[in-house]
């Protein structure tokens, strides 16, 4: 019996491993001795029923164009944010209010590619204000904001093609940057492909941010050679006033790149100045250039979104700005350039590089005093290697593409090739640890890791491959994240969730610097719209020649007015709906049938228009699409539609 | 014998693991009658219900100017459901006083949720007007105040 009594727990605990944690899970934690359930791995992320998460993470959508939220160490979806894509769910780009935000220089672009979450900094710490990400497709740089989290602002990048190296702040966040991982000929012309060298040019531009408002603008744009710009960090502490932006294809190939761009041993991390920048700017030594781009931004009291065209820019040719930008030698095609929170060390992920190269913000100012040149490229200096070389991480894994670090002097390294994420120590360059990751991946996030003040704890691994991880779902799967904890000697696997689009980065916050400041509801008192109805009383039907408009209101459970006539064939009909509510999480939804856009979703003291062109006559109904109360069901109403040439005479009513 | 003991033992652990909050035991049943039968019913006019107003004071005369301020409020925030003198989505506040306590009328607009939960008159209500619930619209305590001094003039 007593060799039972020990037995007994043992089978338990596997049958449970088994039963709970799924094929994957149970065979990851069986492979090491100690596993998941010695380990407290499952309590570690465990956050109960009605608890909060210690963390919001930002993953971007990547070629969904969106960005997702998620609450660590549980990895629960919390919501998902529209940028850069129409959102049906939450009629982003379907309601009049918003379809000013995906306005560009091409018009209304429906999509695109959003690569890198930024949050905003207060001297160099995460402040929880907004969150910057990038579109990668049409360039462009989008705004969201923590208190509503919702996309307040979106500006396009002129000059740009492919904007990657984008978003990343300054440390008080008074540019968020964006370079051309495109270069593209400037001025933009038609031109023959094979000319590229030399006319084609790439553009790295400074956007500036209003601390009060956070309004962006381009404040400057620097004229580069045509190479591409792939990532980038700006300076922190004593490097604070510089950005590195890493470069490829130095080579300047046109054409197969995967070979004409992986030629030369090294490439460049490009240095640039740009508190030299606002020198030369303040000096006049700048050119204003035509530039075709607009700035579209959410007013908050109004729900409205307005986009605004631009025709200049202003632009810094490096050849005329002695000291804006030098080049330090980096092997090889260097993705990621990551400054370590001192500012001292600027580390290159040569990705196809047998070692890493980390360089010192020390040494560069002392070669560049010292004219420490190695030649030139196009007018701007070549620091000599080892004349800004800190030192070197020998053979870490197989392509290293990001690093991020914890505030105990600790750098962690993604290996895309070995699937692995390594530790090592910054200044001795000495590897500690190494975790494999399923599969293949792409960025790290620590909390706060790029920022001079790492929040630390954990660690999160974004994937590019999936394949076994979960459940199949047929051949697209979505991607996955782990998390590890780092707060030990070792790295440890926590949990392993799936993701939204392509995860490229992520940032993550302390949740209390975010959540004290979460908004609630939007105050009737300060509704602007032009639209609005703000009560009853205030609903009507009016007519503008051929245009409708239908001032509506909905409270649990009813529209005001339901019975809507006298619109008929050959109008166009505005539904400018203002929830009435003042509380917490009752928005309420209007579906009108055969609307040919989205649902309207409405916050509570907001006003949002859904255009609707009735197309045959008849009587069609409308409904609440948010389930509201015990009598949601009956959120109802009927639109009636008169044959075309007739003259209905407008009625509404409720209740009548 | 010993087999099928385990494999019992470790299906259970399994089960309670894995379910979580699985009643693992059926409460004696008792011949008490559940509490809510045995509650008194309350004068109307003795509840204040639940929430922030434990004690209103009201004079003998109606104060115009606070009466006017509420019936904005009340004309903003609250006709969408209650119109003044006739049954609507909600029951018309005119007359309320009579039935029910200032502090009650106060209570129920500043704390509705936890008063349908927890006041058997609110509780009521809300099973006759269909569960349709009774909106926070978040007045603060002085609009709420304002509000009821406008009842009084319907």
């Amino acid at each position: 019996m007593k060799k039972h009594n020990l037995f007994l727990p043992v089978i338990a605990a596997l049958m449970l491993m088994v039963s709970c944690g799924g094929p994957q899970g149970g065979a990851e934690t069986f492979k090491k001795p100690g596993g998941a359930l010695s380990s407290n791995a499952a309590e570690r992320v465990y956050v109960a029923p009605g608890e909060y998460d210690e963390f919001y993470a930002f993953l971007s959508g990547g070629f969904s164009g969106q960005l997702a939220v998620y609450g660590l160490p549980s990895g629960r979806l919390l919501k998902v944010i529209p940028v850069f894509s129409v959102d049906a769910e939450k009629a982003y780009g379907f309601n009049e209010e918003t379809k000013p935000m995906l306005e560009t220089s091409f018009g209304f672009v429906p999509w695109d590619d959003s690569h890198h979450p930024e949050l905003s900094q207060t001297d160099g710490t995460t402040d929880g204000r907004w969150i910057f990400i990038n579109g990668n497709n049409t360039p462009r740089i989008a705004r969201i904001s923590l208190e509503t989290f919702e996309t307040v602002e979106i500006i396009e990048i002129p000059n740009s093609g492919g904007n990657h190296s984008s978003p990343f702040t300054t440390e008080n966040t008074e540019y968020v940057v964006a370079g051309t991982r495109f270069a593209v000929p400037n001025p933009q012309r038609d031109m023959p492909i094979n000319e590229y060298k030399g006319n084609f040019k790439g553009a790295l531009t400074y956007i500036s941010v209003d601390p009060e408002d956070g309004d962006m603008e381009i404040a400057f744009q620097i004229l580069m050679p045509g190479f591409d710009y792939d990532l980038s960090h700006s300076g922190k502490g004593k490097s604070h006033g510089w950005t590195f932006f890493t470069t490829y294809n130095t080579e300047e190939a046109h054409t197969l790149m995967e070979i004409g761009a992986s030629q030369r041993d090294k490439d460049f991390i490009a240095a640039v100045n740009w508190k030299k920048a606002e020198e030369y700017l303040a000096a006049g030594n700048f050119k204003e250039v035509p530039a075709n781009y607009v700035n579209n931004e959410l007013d908050e009291d109004s729900h409205t979104a307005t986009s605004t065209k631009h025709t200049t820019v202003k632009v810094l040719i490096p050849e005329d700005c002695p000291g804006l930008v030098y080049f330090l030698p980096t092997p090889k095609s260097p993705h990621g350039v990551d400054v370590d929170p001192t500012g001292e060390y600027i580390v290159g992920n040569g990705k196809l590089s047998a070692d890493m190269s980390v360089h010192s913000f020390t040494k560069m100012l002392n070669a560049i005093e010292n004219e420490l040149y190695d030649g030139e490229a196009y007018g701007i200096p070549i620091l000599k290697y080892d004349e800004v070389l800190a030192g070197i991480v020998t053979e870490p894994g197989l392509g290293p593409l990001h690093t991020e670090f914890d505030a105990f002097g600790n750098a962690y390294t993604t290996f895309f090739i070995s699937s692995e994420v390594v530790k090592w120590k910054v200044g001795t360059w000495e590897i500690l640890d190494r975790v494999p990751t399923y599969y293949s991946v792409g960025h790290l996030m620590i909390p706060g890791g790029d920022s001079k003040h790492p929040d630390g704890k954990y660690l999160v691994a974004m994937n590019k491959i999936t394949k076994d991880r979960y459940l199949p779902t047929g051949p697209e799967m979505n991607h996955s994240a782990q998390l590890y904890d780092i707060t030990g000697d070792k790295m440890e696997l926590l949990l392993d969730f799936p993701t939204i689009g392509e995860p490229h980065y992520a940032q993550a916050i302390p949740a209390d610097r975010v959540m004290q400041h979460s908004k609630k509801f939007y105050k009737l008192d300060e509704n602007t719209h032009p639209y609005k109805a703000l009560n009853e009383n205030e609903t009507r039907m009016e007519r503008d020649g051929n245009d409708v408009h239908i001032y509506m209101t909905t409270i649990r459970s009813h529209f005001a007015p339901d019975n809507l006539q006298g619109v008929k064939v050959g109008d166009v009909v505005y539904f400018h709906v203002t929830n009435l509510e003042q509380d917490w999480d009752v928005p309420h939804g209007l579906a009108v049938m055969g609307a040919r856009n989205s649902e309207l979703l409405i916050m509570p003291g907001q006003t949002e228009t859904m255009k609707w062109i009735p197309q045959r006559e008849g009587v069609y109904p409308f409904y609440c699409t948010d389930f509201c109360s015990a009598l949601h069901q009956e959120m109802q109403g009927y639109i009636r539609v008169a044959p075309k040439g007739s003259n209905p005479e407008l009625k509404w009513s409720l209740n009548e | 014998m010993k087999k099928s003991f385990i494999a019992a033992i470790v299906l259970s652990f399994g089960l309670v693991a894995c379910g979580g909050g699985g009643e693992a035991s059926t409460e004696t049943t008792t011949k008490e009658k559940p509490k809510s039968m045995l509650k008194k019913t309350i004068d109307p006019m003795q509840d204040k219900g639940v929430g922030p107003i434990t004690s209103v004071t009201i004079d003998a005369e109606i104060n115009q100017e606070m009466a006017s301020a509420g019936k904005e409020v009340y004309e903003k925030m609250c006709t969408a459901c209650h119109k003044p003198t006739e049954k609507f989505i909600g029951p018309a506040p005119k007359g309320v006083l009579d039935r029910r306590t200032p502090e009650w009328v106060m209570n129920m607009i500043l704390n509705p949720e936890q008063m349908v939960k927890e006041n058997d008159a609110a509780k009521k209500l809300l099973m006759e007007y269909n569960g349709s619930p009774m909106a926070n619209q978040n007045l603060t305590e002085e609009e709420a105040r304002q509000v009821l001094e406008y009842f009084r003039t319907l």
